[in-house]
Parts: C-alpha cells; structure tokens; sequence
C-alpha cells in the first residue's frame, strides 16, 4: 500500500458499481481498461470488495490496492474505486453525488426496485457524473438538471403518446 | 444485431415479453415508439454491463438500427443512444455510419444533446484513431480561456488539459502555476489539480522550499474545502527531505481531521499520519492522544492505521497494551492491513528488541490463522529477521516455523523455512528435532520443496556426526533421504553440498550425475577420475546463426573437458567429423578432441575436447582459448534430406572461452565458518590487498567477488547492511583435488585518506595555499593515530614558486605567483602536457621526476631548503625521496579497495 503523490491527472475515478445485497451486478463501470480487463476479474473484485463492505458501516476500506469509498441505501450499495494514492476526499465528493442524484431521481426511494425501473435514468445520472474516469459534475442539483430535463419531457411524450394510440 | 436473449435479474421484470424481438423491427415501427426503444437500448446496455457479448455484426446491425431513433425527438432516448453508442463503440466494425448523426447533434441548437454527443463522438474517434497530441495542442488558447471560466468543472477540465500539453516544458508548467496561485480558483478540483502540479516542479527542483511554490502548496492548508486542505497537507508530507518545522502546519490539520465525524476523513487522515511517522515518528508523536482514539473506530481500517502509527511513535511501554488490542480485531481486517500490522511488528524488533518474545507470539498466532500468501510471507520474513537480530529468539521462532511448514500451502515460504533449518537448525543446541519436520517435507512434498532440502539435509547431516546423536538416528538420515545420490567426489573429501543456495533450480542434484555418466561413457574420459564441477552453459555464437555453439566446462583433478553442444540450423547441410579447434593462451595443453561425427539439421550434438591443466604452475587457473569449429560439410537436399555424395571442409570461428578462478573451485556451504577458518590455521594464510577501482558500493563488490572466485557466502556475509562503510564477507569453497579454501574479505569503502592510514609504503602528505589550515589538519589527524603523515611547509605558494611543473597536478591557483623557470627558454616554447587531475593520476612519470630533479638541484645549490618535507609525526622509518615517488597524489585516489586473505590447506 506505498504510494507517493499522486499524478497531476484528471482521470481520477478508476471504477464505480453498483451491486445489490446478493452481491449481484446491477450497473459497473470500469474506467481504466488496465484495472481488471476480464468480466472474471471485475466480478472477483466486486464479490470480494462486497464481502468484505456489505456488513459494515464505514463508508471507506483500501482492498487489492485500491481506495474504496462506499455507501449502502436499503438493498443497494454503492461504490466508487480510485487508486491507492488518490485523495479519498475527492473519491467522496463522488460518491455522494451519486448518492444524492439518485436520491433526488428516484424520489427518495434508492432502493433496487426502482432504481431497476429506472434503470436509463440511473445510466444517465452515472455517464452524467464520470465519464471515462474523468469527473464531470460534482452537483447533484446540476446532475438531475441535465437528465431530468429529460426525463420531464419524455413523461410528457409518452402521455402524448398514450393519447394518440 | 441478432435478438436478446438471456436477459438476466432485473430487466426480466422490466422488459415484459421482449426476449425475442428482432430490434430492427422495434426500431423501424412508425411512428416511433420512445418507451418501447428506450427499453431496448436500456437492457442493451444493461447486458453489456452484465459482460454478455455482442459479436462484431450484432453491434454494427444496431447501430445502423440506431441512425433511424435520431429521427424522434425525445430527449432520453436521443441520450440513451449516445450513450449505447460509446459502450458498442469498440465492438462495432463500421461506427461511421452514427458519426454524421452525431455531428448533427453536435452543431445543433439543443444544449441538452451537445455535451453527450461531442462526448460520445470523441468515444468514437478514440477508437478509430489514436489522440492525436498535436491537433489538441492547437487549442491551448481555447483552453486557456476555459481555464477561466465561472463554471467550476470547466476550470477544472481546462487546467488537467493545460498540465496534460505542456507537462514536458517546466517553465511553460511554472508559468502556468504562476498564473493561477495568483488569480485564485473557485473549483476545489482544479486547486487539488494545482497542488499536484506544484509539489511534482518542487520534487524536481533540487533545494530547499523556500519557495513559492512550497507557500501556495501550505497557503492552501487554510483553504475552506477539506478536499483541498487534505491535498495540501498530503503533498507535504510526501515532499522529499521534508523538514520537521515544514511538516508541522499538514500535521496539525490531519490531527484536526482525526476527530472528523466522517470517516472518510479520518482514514485519509490517519493514513496520512502513518507515512509521516516511517519517517518522521517525533512529528506525529503530537497527535498521539488523537491516534489512541481512534484505536476504537468502528472502521477497522482506521483502526489498525491507527495502531500501527502509534507503534511507531509510542514509547516501549505502550507496546504490550497496543499488541493487546490489535490482536482482538485483527481477523477482521483486510490482508493488506494485515500487512501493515505485521511491518509495524517488524520495525518495532528493530526499535525495542527485547519485546521480541511478545511479538513472537503474536506472530505465531497470526501465522495460524488464514491469510493470502502476502500475508504470510510478510509473517515469515518478518520471523526470521526476528531469529537474525536477536540470537535469544532463534529457537522459539524455528519452532513457529516448523510448526507453520507442517500445514503450509505456499510452496515458496515452505522452501524458504527449510532453507532457514538448513542454515540455523545445525547451530541450535539440538539439531535433532528439526530432522523430524525436514524429513516430514522430504516425504510428503513436491519437486520445488525438496529442491530446498538439498542445501539443508547435508547441512544437518553434517552437524549430525558433529553433536553425535544416538547412533540409530544416522542410518536412517543417511539412506533415507532420497537425495543421497551425490556425486562421488563429495563423498570421498566429505564435502557437504555441491549445490548451493544461490542455485535453487531442481535439476541441481542431478545435472552433475547426468554429465558425469555421458562423460564416464566415452572411453578416453575414462581415466580422468570423478567429475569435479560442470559450468553453467556459455553461448559462444549469437543466437541466430548458421550453426548454434554453447559450451559447457567440466572440471576434473588435472583435466578439463570442453562440452561443445552444437545444432545445425541449415536445412541444406550435413556437417560431419564436427570438432573445435582450441589454442589456449596459457601453459594449457590440448590432449585431444572427440568429434561429433554426424551433425544434421537441428539435431544436437555434442563434441569434446580434453584439456590438461599445467602440473608445474598449480596458480595458473585463468587461460583464454580461441575457438574454430572445423567440419566437413556435405549438402543436401532440404526437402528428402538426403545428402550429396561429395562434401568439403570448412571452419567457423566462434567466440573465445575463458576459463576462470571460479571453474576451478566448487561452492561448500561452512556452517561454522570461523571454526572453519581456526581449523585451517595460520600457516597457509596469505593476505593480500586489492582496490576495487571501478566499484560504487558494497553490495557491488561483494557480488563481484562472489561471481569472480565461484565460492559459497557463508554466515550471511553476503548480505550487505544499509548505511555501512565496511563489510567482512566469507567465502568458502573446495578448489580441484579437494584443497579447502576459505577467503575472509574485508571490505572498506574509503576515502583515499582513511584508506592510506598507516599503510606501508605509504605516506600522507597535506598542503594548503599557505600553511594555515593544514597545520590545523595535520594535528588533528595526528591526534587521530595518522603516523605516516607528512605537511609541506610553505604551501602551494612555494611550491609554485620551486616547483613549477612536476609536482603537482593541475593549474596553481592564481593566488600562487609561479616563479619563472630558470632555463625557460626551452620549456615555455613547447606546449604544457596535458595537466591530469590529481584523482587520475596515479605515478610519476619519469618526465615528472626529471623535472623535479632539475628543479630540486636547482633549489638547493643556491639556497638552503626553505621548502620542505617537515615531518610532523614519528612512525615508519621510511625514505622520503622513495615514498614521495611511490604516493604523492592518493589523497582522493583510491575510493574502494579490497583485502582479501585467503589459506588453502592440502588435504593429502
């Protein structure tokens, strides 16, 4: 676990998933095509980083010389991975725009269920936030903004919709 | 793309009935249906998430499909093709086709879609081709601009942009820093970014930081984000040669964060203080009362950084209490942690040496537990450096060790500890009870473990007829052991081992036996006795060429015979009568040459050449052959192979062969080197001194002496400690006909003054521009036992004046008037000889000496000496005209230098 300081870089965010209390995948991404190339890698990693998070409440661990920040709401729980010398703050700062984006989405009720309903939503929020490891937003209030927008529209589409069939 | 099919969890749920549906028909209905594609692409990139793949036509099918959605006009589905396009963007063959979609998108009107489009088009272009540096170069300005944009992110983005162009020019990056420390940032992101740039300028800067970089980096420790303020306080405290006052601002606000109710915070924090006391332990010891609090986090991590941090920085009685608690949690840590704990352990031994029994234990129990291989390596190194530093501890530490090898699944740790036994076992008070936990190994374990057993069963074995044990006890070591096939040698000279622990490799044991049957089996080898010792391979040809040549030496009492293994890699040739020609450099004599008689294509063979060592100059070890292959050569048809019936000689010159001191000596491990050493005796002791010109460091010579003689470091010499100026290395070997040599090596790594103390033959002689500071030099060193030592009155200021040339090295300084030459005339018309500096020039050259004696005569006929060699101390009676010729300039010469003191003994 040596690390020196860390690289001036933007490419901050090395993975983030979501998994559900059986451990299951329901959303993973993985920025840095070096960190765990194969699907086995990356479900490996996920279990044992589950195994070793799902029972406690500490929201930071460091396992396979990664920085793990994570959260947990009802049956989900949320994980944003960043390299072992990567200001963990920052790490945070993430997370809890995920947390709070989905949070506002999905009304309060951040639990598999309806995340799964809104599952291009949650998509969006996630593509919204990091995009291939870079951080784009750190506001929720802006997250939702852009994706909502959208979301508000559609509703009004598929009303039109429903009318016209 | 085909049809979906194994949709898994959530989406079943979701997607009623969809499993079959082509997409191009979802996709094509008129009018567009949005719920029903959004679903689609949903679940398609749901199963991508899931790892199901998509073959290359599938993708490239979907995305034709996809150009038709860009028709609709809702937003998330127009988002949700975007985004399915940058997760297919690597799999699909022909991603042209959505470009111009996304172009459109690109340049339109719509804020919403102009982001994620020129995002997933740069997907895209990354895959198509690589980044282009200098097309994004062009838009430094652009970025620049951004930099100071009122949206946060865009400033944020635009700085890594700025670093990521110009990180190659340091003054464009300081300028840069310049600029920003100045203006302020409102992202926190981007001042992070910043701080990183300005810590990596100030590690390269060389100096100290009294700097302003070192100020924005401490500047922003009071910055109103944590984010950033632990930024600060992390580069500090990874700034190389850090001062205790630099460091302590970033202690203080990690000591404040250690009571933040986030965790987050308390981890960065913690493990912050935790590199800082490796280092710096007084710098933490401040937050000592902070760290003892968070001894009982509920976050475990934290808990055990914590810990450790405090192992560092407490004093020796807190260690027990601390051990105590650590133990009640640490099966609930992570392995990495874990490892942590066990290297805090290991710096603790060092620190407070007598606790090492209540470390032990707690290794042991730490041992028995589950873990990763990592973990448990880390535990055993950690033991047997616990066993080398305190002698006390060896045998409760062995036991550990036995006791972990009975149940141990990682290959590589169990030959570790039996290479340990080995080493230990024979010098504990009773061998005998670790025969039993070697034997168990040699039994029940694979290839690579017994490998390790060879070093140690002999090695046992032999103290075994040292302590006498029950008489019962030795046949069973003896003919047991299934190792005991050693070559016929080691059993005549009751040699321990042939292989050593340098060479771990299985075939060890039995390559000697292999060569040494091939060899018995030719007839005029038959004579020569046992096989002494066989050499590594040497390659005398490059790897591809027309014929591959290695070589193997194999020594015999009085005899060497060269092993040429030779392959034919032309498919057109059959060499025949293949033999190498060797001419030796020395009083070697060739005796005669095997040849290979049929050489075909890609076939090995080997041919031999015997060689008899000079009888009458025992000393001549080192010889240079030059090598010809000669041959006969016949072509042949490449396809049947079949030869022509006529062939032709021919020759090929390969490189030469040394053969070397370490050839003819065989590596023996001495468990007990200086019984050893007393055992041989003084009378065929011979010492000699050797300067190792072109060595750095100890480590470096040590290795180069080890490879030089071919002997077998014993009692651990080889390791070199840090921080040490001179080492003793012992070396033990049998040299050819079974004479013992044992080589005690003492090592300094000097300066030319130290080195020259008191050396015979020797003298030291200081000089200063005028005589003030060397007599100050020259009675302190007196003072310091220099009795060779010697100060030239007067200075360089009169040797200018007398000696102009010849004397000295180099140009005076122009402080010392030079006096002109007598007879100038001469001298001045021709140029100056390349003046030397003083660290190269070695002797006088007899021109030197010449112009000392006409200067020298010079001087004194008119004048009485006022210049001279005044003595300052009494010691070696020696001439000074003779030892001023043989060391004037050493004062910063001879940097390394080697005694090596050898004996041989003749057993007879």
């Amino acid at each position: 676990m040596d690390s020196g300081a860390p690289e001036p870089s933007l490419y901050t965010v090395k993975a983030l998933f979501i998994l559900d209390n059986d451990d299951n995948r329901l959303l993973a991404k993985y920025y840095d095509p070096k960190l765990y190339p194969s699907m086995k890698e990356q479900r490996n990693f996920e279990k044992h980083v589950f195994n070793k998070t799902h029972k406690t409440d500490s929201e930071i661990a460091f396992l396979e010389g990664m920085t793990i920040v994570y959260k947990s709401s009802i049956d989900l729980f949320l994980y944003v991975v960043g390299s072992a010398n990567e200001n963990e703050l920052m790490l945070m700062t993430v997370l809890n725009c995920l947390s709070e984006s989905l949070n506002l989405m999905l009304r309060k009720n951040v639990e598999k269920r309806s995340l799964v309903e809104n599952l291009d939503g949650v998509f969006l929020v996630v593509d919204e936030i990091v995009d291939g490891g870079v951080i784009l937003e750190s506001d929720p209030q802006q997250v939702i903004q852009k994706v909502n927008f959208k979301v508000l529209q559609s509703a009004k589409e598929q009303i039109k919709w429903s009318i016209l069939k | 793309m085909g049809v979906i099919k194994n949709s898994k969890h959530a989406c079943e749920q979701h997607v009623p009935g969809e499993g079959d549906i082509m997409l191009a028909r979802i996709f094509n209905e008129t009018p567009i249906n949005p719920r029903r594609c959004l679903h689609i692409l949903t679940k398609i990139i749901y199963l991508l998430n899931q790892g199901e793949h998509f073959g290359t036509t599938e993708a490239t099918e979907a995305f034709f499909a996809m150009t038709r959605l860009f028709q609709s006009n809702d937003q998330t589905l127009r988002r949700m093709c975007y985004l399915t396009i940058k997760e297919m963007a690597n799999i699909s063959e022909d991603v042209i086709i959505v470009t111009s979609s996304l172009t459109k998108d690109m340049t339109g009107k719509e804020d919403v879609y102009r982001g994620p489009a020129i995002r997933a088009l740069c997907r895209i272009t990354d895959h198509m081709v690589k980044m282009s540096y200098d097309v994004v170069k062009r838009w430094v300005n652009e970025a620049q601009e951004a930099a100071s944009s009122d949206n946060m992110m865009v400033q944020y983005h635009a700085l890594g942009l700025l670093y990521h162009l110009r990180k190659n020019d340091r003054l464009a990056v300081s300028k840069m820093l310049n600029k920003f420390t100045k203006s302020g940032l409102k992202s926190p992101f981007a001042y992070c970014m910043l701080i990183r740039i300005a810590s990596r300028l100030l590690e390269e800067t060389d100096g100290g930081h009294d700097n302003p970089l070192f100020d924005f980096i401490e500047s922003c420790l009071r910055n109103k984000h944590e984010m950033v303020v632990y930024e600060a306080a992390s580069a500090i405290v990874h700034l190389p040669n850090c001062t205790a006052r630099e460091l302590a601002p970033a202690v203080s606000v990690l000591q404040l964060f250690c009571s933040s109710p986030k965790a987050a915070l308390r981890y960065a924090a913690v493990r912050t203080l935790n590199k800082v006391a490796m280092k710096h332990p007084s710098a933490v010891t401040a937050c000592n009362l902070d760290l003892e609090n968070l001894i009982t986090d509920s976050n475990r991590s934290i808990a055990t950084l914590a810990i450790t941090t405090l192992l560092k920085t407490g004093s020796e009685s807190s260690v027990d209490r601390l051990m105590k608690q650590i133990s009640s949690f640490v099966s609930e840590i992570s392995d990495e942690f874990k490892v942590v704990v066990v290297q805090a352990i290991s710096a603790l031994c060092q620190k407070y040496p007598r606790k090492h029994s209540v470390m032990m234990n707690f290794l042991s129990n730490m041992l028995r537990d589950d873990g990763g291989f990592e973990y448990k390596r880390a535990i055993v190194d950690c033991i047997i450096s616990i066993i080398e530093e305190n002698p006390e501890s060896k045998e409760t530490g062995l036991a550990h060790l036995c006791e972990f090898i009975e149940d141990c699944e990682h290959t590589v740790l169990a030959t570790k500890i039996l290479h340990m036994l080995g080493k230990e076992g024979p010098r504990t008070p009773t061998p005998s009870k670790y025969i039993r936990f070697i034997f168990n190994r040699v039994v029940l374990e694979s290839e690579a473990v017994r490998a390790g057993l060879s070093v140690s069963v002999p090695g046992l074995e032999k103290s075994l007829h040292q302590y006498t044990l029950e008489p019962t006890e030795k046949p069973f070591d003896m003919k047991t052991v299934p190792l005991a096939s050693a070559p016929i040698n080691e059993q005549k000279t009751e040699i321990a081992t042939v292989v050593t622990s340098k060479m771990p490799e299985k075939v060890g044991p039995s390559r000697q036996d292999i060569y040494q049957e091939q060899l018995a089996a030719i007839p005029e080898f038959k004579a020569l006795g046992p096989l002494f010792k066989s050499s590594d391979p040497v390659q005398l040809t490059e790897a591809e060429t027309e014929y591959v040549v290695r070589c193997i030496k194999h020594t015999f009492t009085n005899h060497m015979v060269f092993q040429f293994d030779c392959t034919n890699t032309l498919n057109d040739q059959l060499l025949q009568k293949v033999m190498v020609q060797m001419e030796p450099s020395e009083a070697y004599e060739v005796v005669h040459y095997v040849p290979a008689l049929d050489l075909p294509y890609s076939q090995p063979g080997s041919c031999y050449t015997l060689v008899r060592l000079p009888d009458d100059d025992p000393t001549a070890v080192s010889c240079t052959f030059s090598c010809t292959m000669k041959y006969l050569v016949r072509d042949c048809d490449p396809n049947t192979g079949e030869p022509d019936e006529d062939g032709y000689d021919d020759e090929y010159v390969l490189e030469d062969l040394e053969v070397t001191v370490a050839d003819h000596i065989q590596r023996v491990l001495k468990p007990n080197f200086g019984a050893a050493w007393e055992e041989v005796g003084d009378e065929f002791e011979k010492e000699e001194t050797f300067a190792l010109a072109s060595v750095k460091t100890l480590e470096e010579a040590v290795g180069n002496i080890i490879s030089f003689l071919g002997m077998q470091p014993c009692e651990r010499s080889d390791k070199v400690p840090e921080n040490k100026n001179s080492h003793v290395l012992f070396l033990a070997g049998v040299f050819r006909g079974g004479h013992d040599v044992l080589v005690r090596s003492r090592l300094a790594l000097a300066d030319g003054v130290t080195m020259q103390k008191n050396a015979s033959g020797k003298i030291i002689i200081l000089y200063d521009e005028d005589e003030r500071v060397a007599s100050q030099a020259a009675t302190t060193m007196c003072e310091r036992g220099f009795e060779n030592l010697f100060m030239l009155s007067g200075g360089l200021k009169v040797i200018a004046q007398k000696f102009p040339e010849g004397l000295t090295t180099g140009s005076f300084p122009s402080s010392c008037p030079q006096s002109v030459p007598p007879t100038s005339g001469r001298k001045r018309s021709t140029p100056r000889p390349p003046s030397y500096p003083a660290e190269n020039k070695w002797q006088f050259t007899s021109e030197d000496l010449n112009k000392i004696q006409f200067y020298l005569e010079d001087m004194l006929i008119p004048t009485n000496t006022n210049s001279r060699l005044s003595r300052l101390s009494v010691g070696s009676a020696q001439s000074k005209a003779s030892s001023a010729r043989s060391s004037y300039t050493p004062s910063a010469a001879c940097s390394d230098s080697a005694r090596t003191q050898s004996s041989t003994r003749h057993w007879k």
